[in-house]
């Protein structure tokens, strides 16, 4: 048997209880309602194109607007109408648009003439989407590597506290232990963030919004990489963390530089989204380069080249923490008396090779 | 497998922690088909020593040959390892996790689940194979702990305190179980710090006392190493003459009934003509001093 397999069976055992855990199952399925909700609900509330109450020989330009018409003998019927809540809006002589408490723009737009408009810049995103998108990307990839990465945290603990270690220690490399719980996270956090987005995206579909759907593929598509990448850095992180202390009660007085290394990140994308230069060096920056620079290529601030360059960095950075986070790992592993310190790990490497 | 090339031997083996160091040129054999018993105080190096043959510490010198070549992760996989400090993982049932830590040594999954099923039969835990670890009393932990360490058919045993924590007939099952192993013809090392189960088990004895092997070799070979020869004596009267009888040092003295030993070189039979020349001898035999004796008397030099 070599690492991989190894690697494979510890993987699949991770997955396998965490497909059990009932705090997992529960929190996926929130999500998914949460996705659901959001693509479906809004165009189902906005609730289409206006009514309006007219005289039959005014309702050509309307109807040829899409509006849908009631026609009525005369201007008080139209009136009536508006006030018995049938209709959302009339035209009445004049011609003026009536209306309860807000302006039908639809009816207003079919009435007018508009002037001619030539877009500069056609791709430019609703401001409104524009916000949301950066939002939900920081988000998923904050609570993602959040959650997964301090399940890997506890499952490291777990095995330093009962002990379970050394028998696993003697049987399997060490990092073969560590590349399993990280490929068994990636895996569970793909996986969920795969569902999420099923769900979304058939939400979208169903919610008429296919606009929107095409203009994200490409922020989604580089998207991935980004996440992959990132969670690896940020698991490394907390899985040096777990390997530090032998209790799961210990876990706060550790983990807190690898909050702050989730956190900062997540809280300078969502307020610095409109500052160009802040922006574009967040975009390189490894801890926040997976959210800053997939916002980027959606608004159309990044340049062909900055991609591969960010995400060489960010893969350098991966790697780095990856080796760090291993070695720290490796010689933590096996010390069950207290807390130990990074120094010590850093220095003893106690297995056999 | 041949009984002269199938042997774990640590060659030399040196160990620190820091500036302390608690292996001082450990050499010793684990000779296949027989029950190895090592022994030692608290913090004589015991489980450092078997970390070290399982490759959970590195060794700073020396090492350990399995049929005469250095241990490789490979052979490693292939040895059971029972640590001193127990644990598998309480929110998984028994069955799972010792079929998984089979496949960790390389079963495929059909003989992973066929040797579980065969081990909890064994042990007495078949009707809780399904059961999560932690409802079991600390008891059966032991025993899933056993199964775990046996899953794979180890071709080598190493056990640290395998018998602590057991109750008198886990103690048996346990017992009964190495004994099998041991007979199929594997090398079985196992501590305990209880001497007298120890005594009941084991054909060789490692004894080892501030990180150096004090004695090793077979049981009763030691036994007449390294202990002064001693008599018991039970006469029809007063037997305080023998105080007087050269090379004699009393142990016990009861009246009609002495313990001595002899000094190095001196022969019983003197002893015993001077007791007939007094009188009638009721009893005249040598004594087997205890494991704990011979412990104590190495320990001490």
């Amino acid at each position: 048997m070599n690492i991989m397999q190894a690697t494979r069976l510890v993987a699949a055992r991770e997955i396998r209880v965490k497909l059990r855990d009932r705090t997992f199952l529960i929190s996926t399925v929130f999500f998914l309602l949460i996705a659901a909700a959001a693509t479906i609900l809004p165009p189902l509330l906005s609730g289409g194109p206006s009514t309006v109450a007219v005289t039959e020989a005014a309702a050509g330009p309307l109807r040829a607007a899409g509006l849908e018409v009631h026609t009525v003998p005369d201007d008080a019927a139209a009136e009536q109408a508006v006030r018995d809540g049938d209709v959302d809006a009339a035209v009445v002589t004049g011609p003026a648009v009536l209306a309860m408490n807000e302006a039908p723009d639809d009816v207003v737009s079919a009435l007018s003439s508009a002037p001619p408009v030539r877009l500069l810049n056609p791709d430019a995103v609703d401001p409104v989407v524009a916000f949301l998108v950066p939002f939900a990307f920081a988000f998923i990839f904050f609570i993602t590597s959040q959650t997964f990465g301090v399940q890997i945290a506890q499952s490291i603990i777990e095995e330093k506290q009962t002990r379970i270690v050394e028998i696993l220690v003697a049987a399997v490399p060490v990092r073969a232990l560590l590349a399993g719980k990280m490929l068994a996270g990636t895996i569970l956090a793909l996986g969920q963030i795969g569902l999420v987005a099923l769900v979304a995206v058939a939400g979208m579909a169903f919610g008429d919004n296919n606009g929107l759907l095409t203009l994200l593929g490409p922020a989604i598509g580089w998207f991935v990489p980004y996440f992959l990448l990132g969670f690896v850095l940020i698991a490394a992180m907390w899985a040096a963390a777990g390997a530090l202390v032998n209790r799961l009660e210990d876990i706060g007085g550790v983990s807190m530089p690898v909050q702050l290394a989730v956190m900062l990140p997540f809280f300078a994308v969502i307020f610095l989204n409109d500052n160009a230069t802040a922006m574009r060096m967040l975009s390189y920056l490894p801890f926040s380069a997976p959210t800053a620079m997939p916002l980027r290529l959606f608004t159309g601030d990044a340049a062909g080249w900055e991609l591969p360059l960010s995400l060489l960095l960010l893969l350098v950075a991966a790697a780095g923490f990856l080796a760090a986070g291993a070695r720290v790992y490796e010689g933590s592993l096996l010390r069950t008396n207290g807390r130990t310190s990074i120094r010590t790990a850093w220095r003893e490497r106690e297995t056999a090779a | 497998m041949n009984a002269v090339t199938s042997v774990l031997r640590l060659d030399g083996v040196d160990r620190s922690f820091g500036d302390r160091q608690v292996l001082k040129n450990v050499s010793f054999d684990v000779v296949a088909g027989r029950m190895t018993g090592f022994v030692g105080g608290n913090g004589a190096g015991k489980t450092t020593t078997m970390r070290i043959i399982l490759g959970v510490l590195a060794p700073d010198a020396g090492q350990v040959r399995w049929q005469g070549t250095p241990l490789s992760r490979e052979a490693r996989r292939r040895f059971g390892y029972m640590p001193e400090e127990r644990g598998l993982y309480p929110k998984m049932s028994v069955r799972e996790q010792v079929t998984y830590l089979g496949r960790l040594h390389g079963l495929t999954a059909d003989a992973a689940r066929r040797g579980t099923d065969e081990l909890l039969e064994r042990v007495g835990l078949a009707e809780r194979g399904d059961d999560l670890l932690e409802t079991l009393s600390l008891g059966n932990q032991q025993r899933a702990q056993i199964a775990a360490a046996l899953v794979h058919e180890p071709e080598v045993l190493v056990l640290d305190e395998p018998f602590s924590g057991l109750d008198p007939l886990a103690v048996d099952t346990v017992v009964g179980v190495l004994r099998e192993r041991a007979a199929a013809g594997v090398p079985v090392l196992f501590s305990s710090h209880q001497l007298d189960v120890v005594e009941r088990l084991c054909d060789d004895l490692v004894i080892i006392a501030d990180g150096t092997i004090r004695a090793a070799g077979g049981r009763e070979q030691l036994r007449q190493t390294y202990t002064t020869p001693r008599f018991e004596l039970v006469v029809e009267t007063d037997a305080g003459w023998l105080r007087d009888q050269p090379g004699v040092s009393l142990v016990d003295l009861d009246g009609a009934r002495a313990v001595f030993d002899l000094a190095p070189g001196a022969d019983e039979q003197p002893v015993l003509h001077a007791a007939l020349a007094r009188g009638p001898v009721r009893a005249f035999r040598p004594v087997s001093p205890s494991l704990a004796e011979i412990f104590r008397e190495v320990a001490a030099q």
